[in-house]
């Protein structure tokens, strides 16, 4: 049921693209906070930030700024890489890096 | 309160990627810095906008909080009535939680459509905060004026040609408008100043009673602006004192930010397209009463600050 807080329960996971409306929640409801993660916005980028651990300062301002939740950070908080299924390119963490050439933009292949 | 990266980052922020907003939107950076200050679990509302929408497209949520979304004009009233329940509910000894609760408006939202829930709330006393994600126009449905928009920018309901040059008349106050409700606090501010921000919205979290704080957020598509420039671009607002960061606690007022030297209006509208016809010759004298209206502002909370 749409109720159901069992994790395990069909449910709870997001509806499938080709979900009929049996397998759909009842009323519609989205069936759990944070599944926006499963789905992939990295294909809308033209522009792929580069990160370099070796020059990077860890300001963290890259983080900070990121409007995608896409900077990687371990335990520590430090950056750690790129989350490329969810950054959209859109080059903020490039133009507000400190550290000339710890983040730097590349044109998407494609 | 001291805020720095090394520890804020540690955080796991309760918002994830994979939403749907524009690529270098200013209102995802706004919420991620805001609820990575919160230092308790949050129930957060959203007022109808390109948050709303673009964060909540069925089947998808990128909010790891409980999230309620109403209606346009409603979210101040929908989660001052969830504060209420939760204020019940811990009268009653039910929940001992220590939750808090904050409601999300963009300027049509707010400035707007959501003025006269959002001023009721306020006046109820509610313990939420309230956050406007000003970009000043409608930009989900495709960059209409808002009473938020600047002086001249080109919108699709105020389009610049022949006949206006962009929106006529000046923008509304509304943090000035919140601060005279004398609430326990009122603040300004904008991403880009993001220990401002942060501080601001830990400030707002522990009063007693309800908070507001107006963000200024880019759009870069109806402010027409690079992706990458969201940043400097809020950055200038502040520089030429179109935006200045303050804060209004009960009544008193304190100016967080004093630029070293006051940029020219210009250099914060040029990189803008929104503006790009003010720069012609024949509508150089708008630029000069822009250029007016931003200084008597800033005159404005000069004197408020200083109590003359």
């Amino acid at each position: 049921m749409s109720d159901c807080r069992d994790e395990g329960c069909q449910r709870w996971q997001t509806p499938a693209p080709d979900a009929t409306w049996r397998d759909v929640p009842r009323g519609g409801v989205i069936p759990r906070g944070g599944n926006a993660a499963e789905y992939q916005t990295g294909d809308w980028r033209s522009a792929r930030p580069i990160h370099d651990a070796d020059l990077c300062i860890q300001c963290r301002l890259c983080w900070v700024y990121c409007p995608d939740s896409s900077i990687l950070t371990n335990e520590e908080g430090e950056v750690i890489g790129i989350d490329y299924d969810h950054c959209k390119g859109c080059g903020i963490c490039a133009a507000e890096c400190p550290k000339e050439g710890a983040m730097t933009m590349i044109a998407e292949e494609f | 309160m001291a805020v720095n990266l090394r520890e804020l980052s540690k955080k796991k922020v309760p918002f994830t990627g994979g939403h749907r907003l524009c690529a270098g939107c200013g209102a995802s950076i706004v919420v991620r810095q805001m609820l990575a200050a919160a230092d308790h679990p949050v129930v957060a509302g959203v007022a109808t906008g390109c948050l709303e929408v673009a964060t909540t497209i069925y089947p998808y949520s990128a909010w790891e909080t409980p999230l309620i979304h109403n209606a346009f004009e409603n979210v101040a009233a929908t989660i001052s009535g969830a504060e209420a329940a939760y204020r019940s509910l811990k009268a009653q000894g039910k929940v001992d939680k220590e939750i808090k609760f904050m409601a999300f408006g963009g300027d049509g939202g707010t400035y707007d459509i959501g003025l006269q829930s959002l001023s009721g709330a306020m006046e109820r006393g509610h313990n939420m905060v309230y956050v406007c994600y000003d970009n000043g126009a409608y930009m989900n449905t495709g960059i209409q004026r808002s009473s938020a928009t600047p002086m001249g920018a080109d919108t699709s309901t105020s389009p610049a040609g022949s006949k206006i040059p962009g929106k006529p008349g000046h923008r509304k106050n509304l943090t000035a408008i919140m601060a005279a409700h004398n609430i326990p606090y009122v603040a300004q501010t904008t991403p880009a100043h993001w220990r401002d921000l942060v501080t601001k919205t830990k400030k707002a979290l522990e009063v007693e009673g309800p908070a507001f704080i107006n963000v200024l957020a880019t759009c870069p598509r109806g402010w027409r602006i690079p992706d990458d420039a969201t940043i400097s671009t809020l950055r200038l607002a502040t520089d030429t004192c179109f935006w200045p960061l303050f804060e209004v606690e009960y009544g008193e007022w304190k100016l967080n930010y004093r630029p070293r030297e006051k940029k020219p209006i210009e250099e914060w509208m040029k990189p803008q397209g929104r503006f790009r016809h003010l720069f012609r010759e024949e509508n150089k004298h708008l630029l000069e009463e822009i250029q007016a209206e931003v200084d008597r502002n800033w005159e404005q909370i000069l004197r408020f600050v200083d109590g003359k």
